[in-house]
């Protein structure tokens, strides 16, 4: 059957319209269910760098989430900054790391995720960071958290885009973030980062508190992760000695 | 149609072939060889590929469906086209779908749902089924033909999770069965790993059926 060419063009706009419809249609219908999934996934990670959320279900985590967690936007040199450029005020939960990564250090706007006891804004547990950087074949990122000396770590969460499954995919793994937990930063207030040595089962004398195991077969993925945690202590150097005075200050008042 | 016939039953013997032809002896991936890009991309988890396997069981009865309501008014200079269209409309629906209910998942099989437009098991059944059957004979093929897709790609996984992870849908089950330290697979983790198991079971099949290549 041979229609003629009227036919075709009519027919196919009203595919053409039916079918944008339709897509338009539900991607508003849909749209408050995806943004609080996204919203629920960022928070989500941000609190797992401090505690376990195995137990927890969606809205217990927005609610604990809005109980523990205060946010600040900040920029290189610690600054916080309250508006950006357009005068809108900046929420720390919806700044996008990895748009920012693309920018120049000194341009960025860098969130800070401070734990506190539920309720008490005063009684800081933990300080989270995002990070940021190049895995092996794409890029990998998580949050770091610090304790309030801003020196001891008390967990990480990584995340990647396409590292290998079973090698360089294990960074998700809670058997390779808790061996994070407990290293130190700093090294007599000289940045020393914590490193993640080359192969597994390294023996225990090559391990110190900047030190961890590495991951067999993912060398490259291991030292992405290392420069990332690196480049992000030096972002956030600034924020952290500001913080850290603030800290003592609030110690001794309690005092 | 010039004589009136009467009415054929709802699952007359010739329709439960369109459903159970595709299971074993026609199926897609194993006898056809289709769809073994997905095949190996999403059977690393038992988890994903169930997800993966509704999707595709979703997008493959729809499109059947509605391709075979208008398979009168397509014209057929431009069908290609159309069937294209209405696939990457039920994909892109699922996709939304997942990205508001499933959004781990969806996080988790990120290009892969997106692909299923390029499945050739869909834009297969369309051309070669849809476009020339009644509505509920397409909604038979297209479940028949999703479904003998999904079982082999969840015994894909299943293996592929068990020796590579240790895990069925991420339960370690060596450990239940008191087999602490199991040595798992790094190849099966590997697209590598869904290349042998797969072989295997074509393999096994055509042994059983005696299917030969012409």
């Amino acid at each position: 059957m041979q229609q003629s060419n009227t036919y075709i063009i009519v027919f196919s706009a009203v595919l053409t319209i039916v079918l944008g419809g339709l897509l338009s249609l539900a991607n508003q219908g849909l749209k408050p269910m995806q943004q609080k999934s996204v919203e629920l996934d960022t928070k989500k990670k941000i609190l797992s760098a401090v505690t376990d959320l195995q137990e927890k279900k969606g809205d217990e985590i927005i609610d604990l989430y809005g109980q523990t967690i205060e946010s600040v936007v900040v920029n290189i040199d610690g600054e916080i900054l309250e508006k950006d450029k357009d005068g809108n005020p900046l929420i720390a939960e919806n700044i996008d790391i990895a748009k920012n990564y693309k920018m120049a250090p000194e341009e960025r706007l860098y969130p800070v995720f401070k734990y506190h006891q539920a309720g008490n804004k005063e009684a800081v547990e933990a300080y989270i960071f995002p990070i940021y950087g190049k895995g092996l074949w794409g890029p990998i990122w998580g949050f770091i958290a610090l304790e309030t000396d801003l020196n001891t770590v008390k967990g990480v969460s990584f995340d990647h885009k396409s590292e290998t499954p079973g090698l360089g995919a294990r960074i998700t793994t809670a058997e390779v973030s808790n061996r994070y937990v407990g290293k130190k930063v700093y090294n007599d207030g000289k940045l020393a980062s914590v490193v993640m040595l080359k192969g597994e089962n390294n023996a225990a004398s090559n391990l110190d508190e900047h030190h961890i195991d590495g991951l067999s077969g993912a060398t490259l993925t291991a030292k992405g992760v290392n420069e990332m945690l690196e480049n992000y202590f030096i972002y956030y150097k600034e924020y952290m000695n500001k913080a850290k005075t603030n800290a003592t200050e609030k110690v001794a008042l309690l005092n | 149609m010039v004589e009136k016939k009467p009415a054929e039953p709802v699952l007359s013997k010739r329709r439960k072939k369109f459903v159970s032809d595709p299971l074993n002896d026609d199926n897609p991936i194993t006898v056809q060889v289709l769809g073994i890009c997905s095949a190996l991309a999403v059977t690393t988890q038992m988890k994903p590929t169930l997800t993966m396997a509704i999707s595709v069981i979703m997008v493959v009865v729809f499109a059947n469906l509605i391709i075979s309501l208008i398979r009168s008014l397509i014209p057929s200079r431009v069908r290609i086209i159309v069937q294209l269209a209405l696939v990457a409309t039920l994909v892109t629906l699922v996709s939304e779908v997942l990205k508001a209910y499933q959004y781990d998942m969806y996080k988790e099989l990120s290009v892969f749902v997106g692909l299923i437009i390029t499945n050739c098991i869909v834009m297969g059944r369309l051309e070669a089924f849809a476009m020339a059957n009644k509505p509920w004979d397409s909604i038979l093929d297209g479940l028949g033909n999703g479904l003998g897709y999904s079982w082999i790609i969840l015994a894909v996984a299943f293996f592929r999770e068990v020796l590579g992870s240790g895990k069925v849908f991420g339960w370690p089950v060596f450990e239940a069965i008191g087999i602490q330290n199991f040595p798992t697979n790094g190849l099966m983790v590997t697209p590598v790993g869904a290349f042998f198991i797969l072989g295997i079971i074509i393999w096994v099949q055509r042994t059983k059926t005696g299917y030969v290549e012409h």
